[in-house]
């Protein structure tokens, strides 16, 4: 367990730098976490994380698959929006952990 | 956690048609494009069956000859139980089910999901030859039909990994 500072704010984190704390997150420490792996949040990055945040408080699993039946974005884009490796990118900018799920 | 040789590129042979042999090839393709790994799945002899059109969802499990098969609450499965006519499709569809609960996709979902991310399809040509099929046969994800050599061009490359299934 660690910490570490975005926009002002100490939060704990794990040696991978996921939240073990996810409501310390904001909209703001999210931007800054974006920007340490080179993308700049739009609306739709934000809705994407809502979703996923969400997902994540109800207690489901974070799946690819989950992504293309929300509704509020297809997988393609998803992709698009966090370059790589989409869905780690993404819970670690939302503030919440590393998703355990194999699809 | 930085690593400094990560696989960037992973080729998936799958040659079989049951459910379990093309969805081991299915969920480490697609772990891979969710890893932002370059991915290539190569499909041959009996896997060809997970990208023709009319067959992809309606793959079968082996319920004889597979001694590892067990019933619901553990018993394993005797192979006379496999011929009863249903079995096969039965135990399928049983399966099916526990995946989707899992969040696992039908094959041409999967495919999608595959594709979406950037992961490459492609139909081995022999066997496409032997089986007599055409690119009409196959869904629409799929890049080409391409020959051994082509397949190893295709996965040339520091850090690159052939997975045989």
């Amino acid at each position: 367990m660690s910490q570490k500072t975005y926009a002002g704010v100490t939060v704990d984190v794990n040696e991978e730098g996921y939240f073990t704390n996810p409501s310390q997150w904001t909209k703001e420490i999210a931007v800054e976490i974006a920007k340490e792996v080179g993308i700049v949040l739009t609306d739709k990055h934000f809705a994407i994380m809502e979703f996923l945040r969400n997902r994540y408080n109800s207690g489901d699993a974070l799946s690819i698959r989950s992504i293309n039946h929300s509704g509020v974005i297809d997988v393609k884009t998803f992709y698009q929006l966090f370059p790589g490796a989409p869905l780690k990118k993404a819970t670690k900018i939302a503030g919440i952990p590393k998703p355990a799920s194999c699809v | 956690m930085e690593n400094l040789n990560p696989i960037k590129k992973v080729n998936i042979i799958c040659s079989k048609g049951s459910i379990e042999d093309v969805y081991a090839a299915l969920i480490m393709g697609n772990g891979a494009v969710m890893e932002g790994i370059e991915t290539n799945i190569f499909f041959t002899f009996f896997g060809l069956d997970a990208i023709v059109k009319k067959r992809m969802d309606k793959l079968h499990t082996a319920v004889v000859g597979n001694p590892a098969l067990r019933l619901p609450g553990g018993l394993r499965m005797p192979t006379l139980l496999g011929i009863i006519p249903g079995m096969e499709s039965f135990t399928s569809w049983m399966m099916k089910g526990q995946m989707d609960k899992l969040d696992v996709p039908p094959v041409s979902e999967f495919l999608d999901l595959i594709v979406a991310g950037g992961g490459k399809v492609y139909a081995c040509k022999m066997t496409v030859d032997m089986f007599k099929m055409t690119m009409e046969d196959f869904s629409e994800h799929v890049n080409g039909i391409i020959t051994v050599g082509e397949f190893y061009e295709h996965a040339a490359g520091e850090g690159s990994h052939i997975i045989f299934t």
